[in-house]
């Protein structure tokens, strides 16, 4: 399933597709916990075998070439640190290609939201753990963190 | 009431009046004696317009950078408290940059820092709750707003001449001179780079610094240092994370009858180089616990030489 992630552009389409269907089914989501519950579940099975989902309930993934950044040992989101190895990989684990090579990489192949790898990203609100980055994304939670954190 | 402490920094001053600005790296103590703090500044201090104290650089522990820093204040000198997001959370972090401030720190370079594998303790929890990016902001909006992130008001704001990190020697390198653009809307205001030992890479990076108008918005100071021998050349390439060291320096290195002569003198050749790139406002010294080296090597390189009063 990782396999997925070589194709960011087909990646991205996959989540601005997601995005809508979501967005339609707004009302019903945030009516229901049991949904929400539900939609949890959802998440870590498409999310964890395609980008190793850790689950931080703020997904900035269109943001970051559909490259998971808490796949980073530093959890880095707002680009890679200094101490990326000549060969590209990371710093902490180097038989892992750093996962900030990938991203920039990544976000090259993507016409929509590619240049968002620029946009300087809130720190994480650590009580968002384990929760549906969906359902906060639906409520305005994310919207919130990060216009507070630009402002 | 809310106010701003006051004053700019020494190494402000020197940087906006368009010298060329010389710092260098202090290795903080294995002690809890200010000794050797002291001893180290002393051979730096008419040398350079500001030295830079490490936090626990290689993630190896030491005297911590704020400690160490505050000594130097104390003592009259001009430190760059280096901080790292390794070792503290977003609520530390914002009590010692109002420490800093307070105890007459002004200039804290914001790092995302090493990892903890790097260092004596691998077996610590590493924190980085902010990344140096989000650390940047975070100082400039106590600098600026006079908030903490929370939102909470500051009675006083802390007067902070901000800085960050490059290492335009490593990959994603179409990548890096954009992260400088965000460290720059983040609030640096002053850049040290990793070691240069790649001054092709530095040029062709400097390149595009210039081209994106960056170095308009930002003072940019080289980081270089003397290599003693081609085996801690290779030492360091393979266990400093982030330092890039080509082959043909360590071959020059090894062919040398005073290994550490050619170290130096290599040194003093990128010096020379550097400083004559566009956009480069000055160099940073660095060089573990050989602090006299780094003293020779500044009076040597002749930088300041021009300069006719100390700041």
């Amino acid at each position: 399933m990782r396999l997925f992630q070589s194709y960011p552009a087909l990646l991205e389409h996959f989540y601005r597709v997601t995005a809508i269907f979501l967005n339609l089914s707004k009302p019903l989501i945030l009516r229901s916990r049991m949904i929400q519950r539900s939609l949890i579940i959802t998440e870590q099975l498409f999310k964890k075998p395609v980008f190793d989902c850790q689950m931080c309930g703020q997904c900035v993934l269109h943001n970051t070439g559909m490259t998971c950044p808490m796949t980073c040992p530093k959890n880095l989101r707002n680009g890679p640190c200094g101490g990326v190895r000549n060969n590209g990989n990371c710093e902490i684990k180097p038989e892992m290609a750093c996962v900030w090579v990938n991203a920039w990489e990544r976000s090259k192949q993507m016409s929509v939201h590619g240049s968002k790898i620029n946009v300087i990203m809130a720190p994480l609100d650590r009580r968002l753990q384990g929760t549906s980055a969906w359902v906060n994304e639906l409520s305005g939670r994310m919207e919130i963190i990060q216009d507070e954190w630009s402002s | 009431m809310s106010g701003q402490a006051e004053g700019q920094s020494r190494l402000e001053r020197v940087l906006r009046s368009g010298r060329i600005a010389v710092t260098a790296e202090l290795n903080p103590p294995d002690s809890a004696s200010p000794d050797s703090v002291y001893e180290n500044a002393l051979v730096l201090a008419t040398l350079c317009d500001a030295i830079n104290t490490t936090d626990a650089a290689g993630a190896n522990v030491h005297m911590s950078s704020f400690a160490t820093s505050a000594l130097l204040s104390k003592a009259g000198y001009e430190p760059v408290m280096q901080m790292s997001c390794r070792d503290r959370n977003r609520i530390a972090i914002q009590g010692d940059l109002l420490g800093a401030s307070a105890l007459g720190i002004k200039n804290i370079l914001c790092l995302t820092g090493d990892g903890v594998q790097a260092g004596d303790h691998p077996d610590a929890k590493p924190v980085f709750d902010l990344d140096s990016i989000t650390l940047l902001k975070t100082a400039k909006r106590m600098k600026e707003k006079g908030t903490f992130l929370s939102g909470r008001k500051l009675d006083t704001n802390p007067q902070l001449f901000l800085g960050a990190a490059a290492n335009p020697f490593v990959p994603p390198f179409d990548f890096r001179p954009l992260r400088l653009k965000k460290k720059i809307d983040a609030g640096a205001q002053f850049i040290q780079t990793q070691y240069c030992f790649n001054v092709a890479r530095l040029k062709a990076y400097m390149q595009e610094v210039n081209d994106m108008g960056l170095t308009d918005k930002v003072f940019v100071l080289i980081g270089v240092g003397p290599l003693k021998s081609a085996k801690s050349a290779e030492w360091i390439r393979s266990n400093v994370p982030g330092v890039v060291i080509p082959d043909v320096v360590i071959k020059r290195l090894k062919g040398a009858q005073s290994q550490a002569n050619e170290g130096k003198k290599i040194c003093l050749e990128i010096i020379e180089e550097v400083l004559e790139i566009k956009g480069v406002s000055g160099v940073h010294v660095m060089a573990y616990r050989q602090e006299e080296l780094v003293a020779e090597l500044i009076t040597e390189s002749g930088i300041l030489n021009s300069r006719t009063e100390k700041y």
